[in-house]
């Protein structure tokens, strides 16, 4: 049996038919065709799915779609403002906070909820903050170091150039 | 240093895609009509099938078909090959067993393919593969190389008695043994090299796509050498010609060595897709990737060093058994034979060296080349042993290294195990990580560690690699069943842009940037005017693909020789418009001038000319520019280095932290610094990981306990610190570019660093050893034994 769930991704009403038991993710990926949010794992330990709902990063493997009714989703395709990169994105390329880059669209969706809830974290804060984020291929140094990066410039209201 | 060249930390072309989400992953891509596949897999390590039976899942609505390995038989489908063959020590050929993509009549470990689901839907399919009843007539498993090894031991396969695969050795036995006889000190270690499981972050997927009207097949698959998948699925297991079979790898997130191999699933896809006349998409979920995807690494070795009283080495003994799993994976035997018992020399003049290796067939997943493969091994087996023979010589371990390294005048070096050095120096990459690490103040740190309860301790490797594999013929005389070189072509499009076709692959290695900027160097064109094109054999003519850090050594050496090939057409018709001699054009920074004067032509003129040959050589020149160059490089590579490793050690809990971490590494010239460094750190992460937290674990039953993200642990941000790393760089004496390879560095150097740090933080104990990996655990009973 399918239920309809109608929520804003990215800014835009959508909706779509779903199983009761659908995962948010695979709606997104599935059915709203944004393939940016990725699935690594099974068990909500990777965090290659982590979107925001109603302005908190989630790990959308670990939600049900019927639970976004109403719900005001971005994924990674809805952070950059009219082409132009996030102040976040730019500081993962400048950085080199990537290379498989399977990881990168949640570890952004990730530092942006942290810098949102603490405009200026240091190592330490970054570190334990993406825990729920595993990397497999940059051991982390140079995602630490974009965050920071992108929360400065995020604080100089994106004017910062990275 | 041309801007965007050789040398330059140039940001990733690619970054843009996965920075804004839209890259293309196997698992991103749907096709018109697709249908979706889930294998049903063996629960037991080993059992007869009994009776199948596949008639509630076949009558389940949205199933389009239930696949059998009855079915594959009747198609004549074959077995999933083995790259590489191994001879005993008699000469004969190793066992190799049949292995075929959906069992025929018999399961020999937990995960293994008996049948295939396909369904409109995945759900549909997953809950259908719950409907398909296997009955298991379950046999004996044995489950690990000391189940295996045992006498009376159980048999993975009838026709291969003991469980040996191979019995291998290389090395002069006699002459080592007399060494042996002359020694004064003996040192000697007994070292279990745990099982790992790569875990990139993108599960495996593959999508099987049949073309009825034109009889032809593309594959979409998660691999780091499509072409290479093509030739052994096509060839020997489907029976598909070349050119009818296009293999497309396309954004490919991590490999690490896992993505090589020719996996069953890929083969399964594309024979449905015929028999369905649809795509066939297959994803993995993450807890199917750790029963289904090739483990690494699992060796038992015994090594013994002789020595003089003053430490110097005269012979190296080693024993080893390599858990193969229970089918030989596409290049399992190569990994603890020629990649792993070649670098027992380590950057050491043993002057006789004998190993021998024993490859042994269990009941789990097929182990495989995992980022290292043998060398980490190698390195980790040897390096340990010489911390061992510092202690027995009564020697630093700094000072035992360095009278014992290969010195810069003993190049090209011939180790006593087949392997010929070209160039190095060892003693420069230890002064380097010294300073970097400032060993000198250790004990001022050692102390403020102490005094809040935490011991502290500091371990050094310097490991050496082989990589860049390597010359076809050799690799041919030692088993290989491929080639090795690699193609690139150079296509200059009439406007000035380049097109480079390579034959390497990136899954996170960045080719598209440094690839690139050798272009850049070479044609002096803009950086934005070149794009590289990989992973798809319909575009690419052919490659060996991206593994063994063979990609700048290999790949790039062979881009650099079609570059050539350009810029010497180029001349040619620079020398025709300028109404000149070829010798006597000078091609520079985009620049074609004749020397001396100020007649020139720009690239992008030429480009056009070659396109619209209206003022043209016709009788001398073809029209157009495009070069393929094949490149077969004269030997391996040999990076080398020197690895600082600083732990602490919560003597309360067990845990090991590493707080501080050197890399001094020689890989020859580097084309882009920032990239190699974050390999570095991707390298050593991974090397820590492998040290102290992952552990592939099955119990006696064959089931795998650490088969979930849960359960295996990979490093977290919190679990590594910054690294300090820096380069010592020797070039490569045989390949143009003067590169090594940088990938694989960091997981060989860093686990036995990191564990003599453990055990010199533990000496206070009276502790000299500790199993790999150090968790918590092992160490706090470490601890509490020695009270």
């Amino acid at each position: 049996m399918q239920t309809k769930v109608s929520c804003t991704l990215n800014g835009e009403d959508v909706s779509a038919d779903v199983d009761s038991r659908t995962l948010l993710v695979d709606m997104i990926r599935e059915q709203l065709s944004l393939t940016g949010t990725h699935v690594g794992c099974d068990t909500s330990q990777c965090g290659a799915c982590v979107v925001h709902v109603n302005g908190r990063s989630v790990k959308s493997c670990s939600m049900l779609a019927l639970q976004a009714e109403g719900a005001e989703i971005i994924t990674i395709e809805g952070v950059d403002s009219n082409g132009d990169l996030h102040p976040m994105q730019a500081a993962f390329r400048e950085h080199h906070g990537l290379q498989c880059g399977f990881c990168t669209p949640g570890m952004i969706m990730s530092a942006l909820d942290l810098v949102q809830q603490n405009p200026d974290p240091d190592d330490k804060e970054i570190r334990e903050w993406l825990e729920g984020n595993l990397c497999r291929c940059t051991g982390y140094q140079n995602i630490v170091q974009a965050v920071k990066a992108g929360a400065k410039s995020m604080r100089a209201g994106g004017k910062e150039a990275e | 240093m041309t801007k965007n060249g050789m040398g330059a930390s140039v940001r990733r072309k690619e970054d843009y895609r996965f920075i804004t989400g839209s890259g293309q992953y196997t698992d991103d891509i749907n096709r018109p009509n697709q249908v979706y596949a889930y294998i049903v897999r063996s629960p037991v390590a080993h059992a007869h099938i009994r009776d199948l039976d596949i008639s509630a899942a076949v009558a389940t609505p949205g199933v389009v078909a239930v696949l059998t390995g009855a079915d594959m038989a009747a198609d004549e489908v074959g077995s999933l090959p083995c790259g590489w063959g191994i001879n005993n020590k008699d000469g004969s050929p190793m066992f190799e067993p049949g292995h075929p993509p959906l069992a025929a009549d018999t399961v020999h470990h937990v995960g293994d393919q008996i049948a295939v689901v396909i369904a409109t839907s995945r759900a549909i399919a997953k809950d259908a593969a719950e409907l398909v009843e296997v009955d298991y007539d379950e046999l004996p498993v044995v489950a690990g190389l000391e189940a295996a090894s045992a006498d009376g031991a159980a048999l993975v396969w009838p026709d291969a008695p003991g469980n040996v695969c191979f019995d291998w050795e290389i090395g002069d036995k006699a002459a080592t043994d007399a060494a042996f006889e002359q020694a004064t000190r003996v040192a000697s270690i007994d070292v279990v090299n745990n099982r790992l499981i790569a875990n990139a972050m993108e599960p495996r997927s593959a999508i099987g796509e049949y073309d009825s009207g034109k009889d032809e097949y593309t594959l979409y698959t998660t691999s780091q050498n499509p072409h290479v998948i093509r030739l052994l699925m096509g060839a020997f297991v489907l029976g598909i010609p070349e050119h009818k079979l296009r293999v497309i790898a396309p954004d490919v997130g991590g490999g690490f060595g896992s993505k090589i191999f020719h996996y069953a699933e890929e083969a399964i896809m594309t024979w449905a897709s015929r028999k369905l006349k649809r795509p066939v998409k297959w994803t993995a979920e993450r807890s199917e990737s750790f029963i289904s995807d090739a483990h690494g690494r699992d060796h038992i070795s015994h090594a013994e060093l002789a020595m003089d009283d003053d430490g110097m080495f005269l012979g190296l003994r080693v024993s080893t058994r390599a858990n193969l799993g229970a089918y030989l994976s596409t290049f399992g035997p190569s990994v603890p034979t020629y990649l792993h018992a070649t670098l027992l020399a380590g950057t050491y003049k043993t002057p006789a060296i004998y190993a021998e290796v024993k490859g042994m067939f269990t009941n789990t997943v097929p182990v495989d080349a995992y980022r290292g493969a043998g060398r980490p091994e190698a390195s980790y087996l040897l390096e340990r042993l010489v911390d061992r023979a510092a202690k027995v010589a009564g020697l630093d371990p700094i000072e035992i290294r360095r009278r014992n390294f290969i010195k810069p005048e003993d190049f090209p070096y011939q180790t006593p195990v087949a392997l010929e050095y070209d160039t190095g120096d060892y003693e420069a990459a230890v002064e380097k990580a010294l300073e970097l690490s400032d060993y000198d103040n250790f004990e001022s740190r050692k102390n403020a560690s102490a005094e809040r309860g935490k011991l502290r301790g500091i371990g050094i490797s310097t490991y050496i690699e082989a990589c860049g594999i390597a010359p076809s013929n050799v690799a041919g005389a030692l088993g290989a069943r491929a080639g090795l070189y690699e193609a690139g072509t150079v296509r200059v499009n009439p406007t000035g842009s380049v097109t480079v076709l390579t034959g390497s692959h990136s899954h996170g290695q960045g080719h598209e940037t440094t690839f690139a900027q050798l272009v850049t160097e070479a044609l002096g064109v803009d950086f934005d005017a070149v794009e590289i094109v990989h992973g798809d054999t319909g575009k690419v003519p052919f490659g060996m693909g991206t593994y063994g850090s063979r990609s700048a050594a290999v790949g790039g050496v062979a881009l650099v020789n079609a570059l050539e090939k350009i810029r010497t057409k180029a001349k040619k018709i620079a020398a025709h418009l300028l109404e000149a001699s070829a010798d006597d054009v000078e091609f520079k920074d985009g620049q074609l001038t004749v020397v001396g004067t100020d007649r020139s032509v720009g690239f992008g003129d030429v480009a056009m000319s070659a396109y619209v040959p209206h003022n043209y050589p016709l009788d001398e020149l073809e029209p157009g520019l495009e070069e393929t160059a094949f490149y077969d490089p004269k030997n391996f590579t040999f990076p080398a280095g020197c690895h600082i490793c600083e732990v602490e050690i919560d003597p309360d809990t067990g845990v090991v932290q590493v707080v501080r971490f050197t890399a001094a590494d020689d890989f020859g010239r580097v084309i882009n610094p920032m990239i190699v460094e974050g390999q570095v750190h991707g390298g050593l992460t991974q090397g820590i990981g492998q040290a102290l937290y992952e552990n592939c674990v099955y119990d006696e039953s064959g089931q795998l306990l650490s088969g979930s993200l849960m359960d295996y642990c990979l490093p977290k941000a919190d679990n590594v610190p910054d690294f300090a790393v820096t380069t010592n760089v020797t070039p490569c004496t045989h390949n143009v570019l003067g590169v090594k390879g940088c990938g694989e560095a960091g997981a060989i150097g860093a686990p036995p660093a990191v564990i003599n740090a453990v055990v010199n933080a533990l000496a206070e104990f009276g502790i000299d050893d500790m199993p790999i990996p150090a968790t918590p655990e092992r160490v706090w009973q470490a601890i509490q034994a020695a009270k």
